[in-house]
Protein backbone atom coordinates (compact mmCIF):
# COMPACT_ATOMS: atom_id res chain seq x y z
CA UNK A 1 0.00 0.00 0.00
CA UNK A 2 1.06 3.62 -0.10
CA UNK A 3 3.60 4.41 2.62
CA UNK A 4 4.29 7.76 4.28
CA UNK A 5 8.02 7.69 3.73
CA UNK A 6 10.66 7.35 1.09
CA UNK A 7 13.86 5.47 1.85
CA UNK A 8 16.77 5.24 -0.58
CA UNK A 9 20.40 4.23 -0.22
CA UNK A 10 23.59 4.11 -2.21
CA UNK A 11 27.12 2.74 -1.78
CA UNK A 12 29.85 5.32 -2.20
CA UNK A 13 33.49 4.49 -2.77
CA UNK A 14 34.74 7.16 -0.35
CA UNK A 15 35.25 7.36 3.44
CA UNK A 16 32.40 8.72 5.61
CA UNK A 17 34.17 12.03 6.36
CA UNK A 18 34.30 12.90 2.67
CA UNK A 19 30.65 11.89 2.13
CA UNK A 20 29.77 13.95 5.22
CA UNK A 21 31.36 17.08 3.79
CA UNK A 22 29.54 16.59 0.48
CA UNK A 23 26.20 16.36 2.31
CA UNK A 24 26.75 19.27 4.68
CA UNK A 25 29.01 21.87 3.00
CA UNK A 26 27.42 24.72 1.08
CA UNK A 27 29.82 24.42 -1.83
CA UNK A 28 28.78 20.79 -2.44
CA UNK A 29 25.05 21.16 -1.68
CA UNK A 30 25.04 23.77 -4.42
CA UNK A 31 25.98 20.97 -6.80
CA UNK A 32 23.84 18.00 -5.81
CA UNK A 33 20.69 19.72 -4.56
CA UNK A 34 20.25 23.35 -5.58
CA UNK A 35 22.25 25.92 -7.53
CA UNK A 36 23.61 27.56 -4.40
CA UNK A 37 23.35 27.13 -0.63
CA UNK A 38 23.85 29.03 2.63
CA UNK A 39 24.48 26.67 5.53
CA UNK A 40 24.42 27.17 9.30
CA UNK A 41 25.33 23.67 10.41
CA UNK A 42 24.27 23.38 14.08
CA UNK A 43 21.07 22.18 15.76
CA UNK A 44 18.38 24.73 14.91
CA UNK A 45 20.58 26.28 12.24
CA UNK A 46 19.03 27.07 8.88
CA UNK A 47 19.95 26.18 5.35
CA UNK A 48 18.75 28.34 2.50
CA UNK A 49 18.92 26.35 -0.71
CA UNK A 50 18.43 28.43 -3.82
CA UNK A 51 17.78 27.68 -7.47
CA UNK A 52 18.60 30.37 -10.00
CA UNK A 53 15.29 29.91 -11.76
CA UNK A 54 12.74 28.61 -9.29
CA UNK A 55 13.16 30.11 -5.86
CA UNK A 56 14.52 28.65 -2.67
CA UNK A 57 13.68 26.20 0.10
CA UNK A 58 14.45 26.26 3.82
CA UNK A 59 15.83 23.39 5.82
CA UNK A 60 16.45 23.44 9.56
CA UNK A 61 19.04 21.25 11.23
CA UNK A 62 17.33 18.88 13.70
CA UNK A 63 20.01 16.50 14.90
CA UNK A 64 23.65 16.28 13.97
CA UNK A 65 26.28 13.65 14.79
CA UNK A 66 29.22 13.99 12.39
CA UNK A 67 30.09 12.00 10.35
CA UNK A 68 27.32 9.49 11.07
CA UNK A 69 23.95 11.19 11.07
CA UNK A 70 22.25 14.47 10.27
CA UNK A 71 18.55 15.30 9.97
CA UNK A 72 16.73 18.32 8.63
CA UNK A 73 13.17 19.64 8.62
CA UNK A 74 12.27 20.65 5.07
CA UNK A 75 9.68 23.42 4.97
CA UNK A 76 7.19 22.61 2.23
CA UNK A 77 6.39 24.76 0.44
CA UNK A 78 9.04 27.51 0.39
CA UNK A 79 8.31 30.37 2.84
CA UNK A 80 6.28 33.29 1.57
CA UNK A 81 7.88 36.70 1.12
CA UNK A 82 6.03 38.00 4.18
CA UNK A 83 7.97 35.54 6.31
CA UNK A 84 6.64 34.24 9.61
CA UNK A 85 6.42 30.66 8.39
CA UNK A 86 7.47 28.60 11.35
CA UNK A 87 8.57 25.07 10.79
CA UNK A 88 6.08 22.64 12.27
CA UNK A 89 5.46 18.96 11.82
CA UNK A 90 2.48 19.69 9.62
CA UNK A 91 4.22 22.00 7.17
CA UNK A 92 7.48 20.15 6.75
CA UNK A 93 8.94 16.76 6.04
CA UNK A 94 11.84 15.16 7.92
CA UNK A 95 14.96 14.29 5.93
CA UNK A 96 17.46 11.98 7.64
CA UNK A 97 20.89 11.06 6.31
CA UNK A 98 22.74 8.07 7.82
CA UNK A 99 26.33 7.22 6.91
CA UNK A 100 27.67 3.76 7.72
CA UNK A 101 31.18 2.59 6.86
CA UNK A 102 30.94 -0.75 5.05
CA UNK A 103 34.45 -2.07 4.48
CA UNK A 104 36.14 0.34 2.08
CA UNK A 105 32.93 2.12 1.15
CA UNK A 106 30.24 4.23 2.80
CA UNK A 107 26.61 3.22 2.81
CA UNK A 108 24.54 6.41 2.59
CA UNK A 109 20.86 6.16 3.41
CA UNK A 110 18.28 8.94 3.13
CA UNK A 111 14.79 8.76 4.60
CA UNK A 112 12.20 11.43 3.91
CA UNK A 113 9.04 11.06 5.99
CA UNK A 114 6.00 12.95 7.21
CA UNK A 115 4.01 13.28 4.00
CA UNK A 116 0.81 12.22 5.75
CA UNK A 117 1.19 14.84 8.51
CA UNK A 118 1.80 17.38 5.81
CA UNK A 119 -1.62 16.61 4.40
CA UNK A 120 -3.23 16.74 7.84
CA UNK A 121 -2.87 20.49 8.07
CA UNK A 122 -5.25 21.06 5.21
CA UNK A 123 -8.36 21.65 7.30
CA UNK A 124 -6.66 24.07 9.68
CA UNK A 125 -6.27 27.03 7.49
CA UNK A 126 -7.45 27.76 3.99
CA UNK A 127 -4.38 29.82 3.16
CA UNK A 128 -2.07 27.08 4.35
CA UNK A 129 -4.01 24.59 2.29
CA UNK A 130 -3.72 26.77 -0.77
CA UNK A 131 0.03 27.02 -0.26
CA UNK A 132 0.27 23.27 0.17
CA UNK A 133 -1.60 22.74 -3.04
CA UNK A 134 0.76 25.12 -4.75
CA UNK A 135 3.77 23.39 -3.21
CA UNK A 136 2.70 19.96 -4.26
CA UNK A 137 1.83 21.17 -7.72
CA UNK A 138 5.36 22.55 -8.03
CA UNK A 139 6.75 19.26 -6.75
CA UNK A 140 4.75 17.21 -9.21
CA UNK A 141 5.62 19.48 -12.10
CA UNK A 142 9.30 19.53 -11.21
CA UNK A 143 9.51 15.83 -10.71
CA UNK A 144 7.69 14.93 -13.87
CA UNK A 145 9.94 13.69 -16.58
CA UNK A 146 12.72 12.26 -14.49
CA UNK A 147 14.29 9.20 -15.96
CA UNK A 148 13.89 7.24 -12.78
CA UNK A 149 14.62 3.84 -14.28
CA UNK A 150 18.00 5.02 -15.47
CA UNK A 151 18.82 6.52 -12.09
CA UNK A 152 17.67 3.41 -10.19
CA UNK A 153 19.87 1.29 -12.41
CA UNK A 154 22.94 3.17 -11.32
CA UNK A 155 21.88 3.23 -7.67
CA UNK A 156 21.67 -0.55 -7.43
CA UNK A 157 25.20 -0.97 -8.57
CA UNK B 1 -1.85 16.59 -16.43
CA UNK B 2 -4.51 18.03 -14.21
CA UNK B 3 -3.22 16.88 -10.87
CA UNK B 4 -3.70 19.69 -8.41
CA UNK B 5 -1.74 19.29 -5.20
CA UNK B 6 -4.98 19.55 -3.24
CA UNK B 7 -5.96 16.20 -4.65
CA UNK B 8 -2.66 14.76 -3.52
CA UNK B 9 -3.06 16.24 -0.02
CA UNK B 10 -6.42 14.55 0.34
CA UNK B 11 -4.99 11.29 -0.93
CA UNK B 12 -2.22 11.39 1.66
CA UNK B 13 -4.68 12.06 4.46
CA UNK B 14 -6.90 9.22 3.25
CA UNK B 15 -4.14 6.63 3.02
CA UNK B 16 -2.43 7.73 6.26
CA UNK B 17 -4.90 5.69 8.35
CA UNK B 18 -4.02 1.98 8.76
CA UNK B 19 -7.67 0.85 8.76
CA UNK B 20 -8.29 2.67 5.51
CA UNK B 21 -5.19 1.10 4.01
CA UNK B 22 -6.47 -2.34 5.05
CA UNK B 23 -9.83 -1.52 3.48
CA UNK B 24 -8.12 -0.59 0.23
CA UNK B 25 -6.12 -3.84 0.34
CA UNK B 26 -9.25 -5.95 0.80
CA UNK B 27 -11.10 -4.04 -1.91
CA UNK B 28 -8.17 -4.49 -4.29
CA UNK B 29 -8.03 -8.22 -3.54
CA UNK B 30 -11.77 -8.82 -3.83
CA UNK B 31 -12.64 -6.30 -6.53
CA UNK B 32 -15.50 -4.78 -4.56
CA UNK B 33 -17.31 -4.92 -1.24
CA UNK B 34 -20.03 -3.40 0.91
CA UNK B 35 -19.68 -2.10 4.47
CA UNK B 36 -21.19 -5.41 5.64
CA UNK B 37 -18.88 -7.73 3.68
CA UNK B 38 -15.82 -5.62 4.47
CA UNK B 39 -16.60 -5.60 8.20
CA UNK B 40 -16.31 -9.41 8.12
CA UNK B 41 -12.73 -9.12 6.87
CA UNK B 42 -11.52 -6.52 9.37
CA UNK B 43 -11.59 -6.31 13.17
CA UNK B 44 -13.89 -3.27 13.12
CA UNK B 45 -17.62 -2.71 13.15
CA UNK B 46 -19.78 -2.19 10.09
CA UNK B 47 -20.39 1.41 11.21
CA UNK B 48 -16.64 2.06 11.43
CA UNK B 49 -16.13 0.56 7.98
CA UNK B 50 -18.92 2.75 6.56
CA UNK B 51 -17.29 5.83 8.07
CA UNK B 52 -13.87 5.02 6.60
CA UNK B 53 -15.40 4.21 3.22
CA UNK B 54 -16.96 7.68 3.24
CA UNK B 55 -13.50 9.24 3.79
CA UNK B 56 -12.02 7.16 0.95
CA UNK B 57 -14.98 8.14 -1.23
CA UNK B 58 -14.39 11.86 -0.55
CA UNK B 59 -10.72 11.47 -1.47
CA UNK B 60 -11.83 9.78 -4.68
CA UNK B 61 -10.00 6.55 -3.86
CA UNK B 62 -13.15 4.41 -4.01
CA UNK B 63 -16.48 4.78 -5.75
CA UNK B 64 -19.77 3.40 -4.59
CA UNK B 65 -22.81 2.15 -6.51
CA UNK B 66 -26.10 1.51 -4.74
CA UNK B 67 -27.15 -2.16 -4.80
CA UNK B 68 -30.55 -2.58 -3.14
CA UNK B 69 -30.13 -1.51 0.47
CA UNK B 70 -26.34 -1.37 0.39
CA UNK B 71 -23.65 0.54 -1.44
CA UNK B 72 -21.09 -1.57 -3.25
CA UNK B 73 -17.61 0.00 -3.30
CA UNK B 74 -14.65 -0.53 -5.61
CA UNK B 75 -11.17 1.03 -5.73
CA UNK B 76 -10.53 3.72 -8.33
CA UNK B 77 -7.09 2.53 -9.43
CA UNK B 78 -6.16 5.72 -11.28
CA UNK B 79 -6.50 7.71 -8.04
CA UNK B 80 -4.52 5.22 -6.00
CA UNK B 81 -1.90 5.32 -8.71
CA UNK B 82 -1.67 9.11 -8.41
CA UNK B 83 -0.88 8.80 -4.69
CA UNK B 84 1.69 6.09 -5.32
CA UNK B 85 3.27 7.97 -8.18
CA UNK B 86 3.72 11.19 -6.22
CA UNK B 87 5.85 9.25 -3.69
CA UNK B 88 7.64 7.41 -6.49
CA UNK B 89 8.63 10.79 -7.91
CA UNK B 90 10.00 11.91 -4.54
CA UNK B 91 11.99 8.65 -4.46
CA UNK B 92 13.29 9.12 -8.01
CA UNK B 93 14.39 12.62 -7.08
CA UNK B 94 16.39 11.31 -4.10
CA UNK B 95 17.94 8.62 -6.29
CA UNK B 96 19.19 11.33 -8.58
CA UNK B 97 20.57 13.39 -5.68
CA UNK B 98 22.29 10.33 -4.18
CA UNK B 99 23.97 9.58 -7.49
CA UNK B 100 25.21 13.18 -7.60
CA UNK B 101 26.52 12.93 -4.00
CA UNK B 102 28.28 9.69 -4.93
CA UNK B 103 29.97 11.28 -7.95
CA UNK B 104 31.18 14.31 -5.99
CA UNK B 105 32.40 12.25 -3.00
CA UNK B 106 34.22 9.68 -5.14
CA UNK B 107 35.95 12.41 -7.15
CA UNK B 108 37.03 14.07 -3.88
CA UNK B 109 38.29 10.74 -2.51
CA UNK B 110 40.33 10.08 -5.67
CA UNK B 111 41.83 13.59 -5.52
CA UNK B 112 42.79 13.02 -1.88
CA UNK B 113 44.45 9.68 -2.69
CA UNK B 114 46.41 11.22 -5.57
CA UNK B 115 47.57 14.07 -3.35
CA UNK B 116 48.81 11.61 -0.74
CA UNK B 117 50.66 9.61 -3.39
CA UNK B 118 52.36 12.76 -4.65
CA UNK B 119 53.51 13.64 -1.14
CA UNK B 120 54.94 10.20 -0.43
Amino acid sequence: MVPDRVEREILIDAPPDIVWSVITEAEHIGRWFSDSAAVDLRPGGELLLTWDEHGAVYWRVERIDPPHFVSFRWLRPAPSDSGGDELREDNSTLVEFSLDPDGEVTRLRVVESGFAELAGSEEENAKDAEEHRHGWKLELDELRGYVSALVRGSVRR
Amino acid sequence: MRSSGGDVDELWAAVADPTRRQLLDVLLAQGHGTATTLARELPVTRQAVAKQLAVLDRAGLVEGARRGREVRYAVRPERLDLAARSLARVAARWDERLVAIKRIAEAAARAQTEQMEEVS
